[in-house]
């Protein structure tokens, strides 16, 4: 309603910003800026990821012992203290260092078999036109297949062994690693690469040189992800068998102390598998990639 | 020894760089589309020489031709009378975009690496160098930093500096200040002038800004768009940086507007 008029008033006497008289001013040397105040000692604290984390995984403990004091059935819920006594009796004895080695002695080599088959593949890919849909078919068909549903196929052809183990391990790394290579690879911007090719690079020297670091952000999250599979399905293929040869990993623990009923060892188990599992993902990968595409500015 | 030095031999005989009747095309999803057709023109020893015209007329394709990066469909690019083939160390490119720094790489390892992948120096040798240019770049203190700490016009330093490590037999650029802003463009402009001075290279230097073909060049080629055919070939060297508002440097900016767009509309009114 008011809108109307005002909108003719300001058309009839057009508004003229006012004439102000001009200055310049000789720039003095900034006055020292004001000292800066410390937080309060709390507040620093809290601004600590570690420690808030630390407090959230104490509380869980302290809910863990109340409930299994209160249920008070070791069988099925040992309380976190047991636990934590099984844990050490078994550090100390050597039992589960033994396990974990066993268990990431074989990871180790199903891991780099994965990744050395993953860069072939994309190599290809990258090159050839047969590589590109080589690749594309090959990872739509198999990325959805659980590397678990491999393991009777596995076991009746390599038998009960790392052979079977290693087998279900290259398939659920190469895959997720390849398609991640393959992405990192083709989004290399085109500038970088005619500035590669303008040095002379070709073939193999470019590859190394110019499209892996470029793609290494991408590379390494394909690692990361090779890794996470990796780990799970060994657990489960260990769960499944994993006593052969008498060299049993972690997955093994779990089941053998399942069936004599030793609930403690049990959770003691997962928890070292959960704590492996953490180290790798939050620790080794995150330095790696601080120590590479972040420091880079390729990430944050 | 230096590509550079080449003022005693004054009386050239051949132009260092020719591009003869080239057509180039390029793909686009279900078609082929003619980007320049029968381009000619001549670069000699230290010309700054600058390929001008509007989007579309096929400058930097035509750039990226001469870099080896695209084979012309027909005619012949001549560099030191020998034909171009594949991109390669004596014709080093300066781009417009930032990302053409490796940024795994420090401001010292991106100039120093392509001279010694190159094979042109041992790593020592390559570094000392990078230092070298760094230093003409006024980017000394930046040599150890990573490029994503940079400014886009210090990016371009690094870029220039790179290609000029390498002592290319000509130097290419491609829109290099166009993502720059206008007070850095100018003072990027300035310094290139200032190194060309110092170092007398060859270059061969696209650009869309009428201004900056004057300022930057000593001749420049005139392209028509959609496809990119030869206009014109003017001389500039009588202009610099300080003849920017004179009555002659606007008359020359007004004649150069007039090939490039009046007459296009008129004459050659029948093109598609």
């Amino acid at each position: 309603m008011s809108e109307a008029p005002m909108f003719v008033a300001a058309a009839t006497t057009r508004p003229m910003p006012p004439i102000r008289p001009e200055y310049e001013r000789a720039l003095e040397p900034l006055a020292t800026l004001a000292s800066e105040e410390p937080l309060a000692l709390h507040q620093r604290l809290w601004q600590q990821t570690w420690l808030r984390k630390g407090l959230i995984l104490i509380a869980l403990a302290l809910l863990w012992e109340v409930v299994a004091t209160l249920q008070a059935n070791d069988l099925l819920l040992p309380s976190f203290t047991a636990t934590m006594r099984a844990f050490f009796e078994d550090m100390s004895n050597g039992i589960i260092p033994g396990r974990a080695l066993n268990s990431l002695d074989v990871l180790v080599k199903g891991y780099v078999a994965g990744v050395v088959l993953a860069f072939v593949l994309t190599s290809l890919a990258v090159s050839t036109q047969i590589g590109r849909d080589l690749l594309s078919t090959l990872t739509s068909m198999l990325n959805p297949l659980p590397p678990i549903a491999l393991l009777p196929l596995a076991l009746l052809w390599f038998g009960l062994g790392q052979g079977s183990l290693v087998f279900v391990l290259i398939h659920s790394v190469l895959w997720p690693l390849a398609l991640n290579m393959y992405t990192g690879f083709t989004s290399v911007p085109e500038t970088l690469r005619m500035a590669g090719r303008n040095y002379g690079l070709r073939g193999l020297r470019y590859v190394l040189l110019i499209l892996v670091p470029a793609a290494l952000p991408a590379i390494i999250a394909g690692l990361r992800i090779g890794w996470a599979f990796a780990w799970r399905t060994l657990i489960a293929a260990e769960l499944v068998f994993g006593a052969s040869s008498g060299r049993g990993g972690l997955g093994w623990y779990i089941f053998q102390n399942r069936n004599e009923l030793y609930t403690d060892r049990v959770f003691a188990g997962l928890i070292v598998v959960i704590m492996l599992g953490f180290l790798v993902e939050n620790v080794l990968f995150r330095k790696l990639e601080q120590w590479t595409v972040i420091k880079w500015g390729m990430t944050r | 020894m230096n590509a550079y030095v080449s003022e005693a031999g004054l009386p050239l005989s051949s132009p260092l760089l020719s591009v003869k009747g080239v057509t180039l095309e390029y793909r686009a999803p279900g078609r082929v589309v003619r980007a320049t057709q029968n381009v000619s023109f001549d670069v000699w020893e230290s010309d700054r020489f600058i390929l001008l015209g509007a989007s579309g007329c096929g400058k930097s394709t035509l750039l990226k031709a001469v870099g080896g990066f695209i084979p012309p469909r027909e005619g012949r690019i001549l560099l030191d009378g020998q034909p171009v083939q594949g991109p390669g160390p004596d014709r080093v490119v300066v781009f417009q975009e930032f990302d053409q720094l490796p940024p795994w790489k420090t401001v010292r390892e991106n100039v120093a690496f392509p001279v010694r992948v190159s094979g042109r120096l041992g790593r020592k040798e390559a570094a000392e160098r990078a230092d070298h240019y760094l230093e003409k770049v006024g980017l000394s203190r930046f040599a150890d930093a990573y490029p994503n700490t940079l400014s886009g016009g210090m990016k371009q330093r690094v870029a220039i500096a790179r290609a000029l490590a390498m002592e290319p037999r000509v130097l290419l650029m491609d829109e290099p200040f166009a993502a720059l802003d206008a007070l850095t463009r100018r003072k990027m402009q300035e310094e290139l002038l200032a190194l060309w001075e110092d170092v007398r290279f060859t270059l061969l230097f696209v650009t869309h800004s009428i201004e900056e073909a004057l300022v930057v060049g000593n001749r420049i080629a005139l392209l028509s768009p959609h496809p990119g055919r030869m206009r014109a070939e003017i001389n500039s060297h009588e202009w610099d940086l300080h003849s920017g508002g004179s009555p002659e440097f606007q008359a020359a900016a007004n004649r150069i507007h007039r090939l490039l767009f009046d007459e296009a509309g008129a004459g050659d009114g029948v093109q598609e």
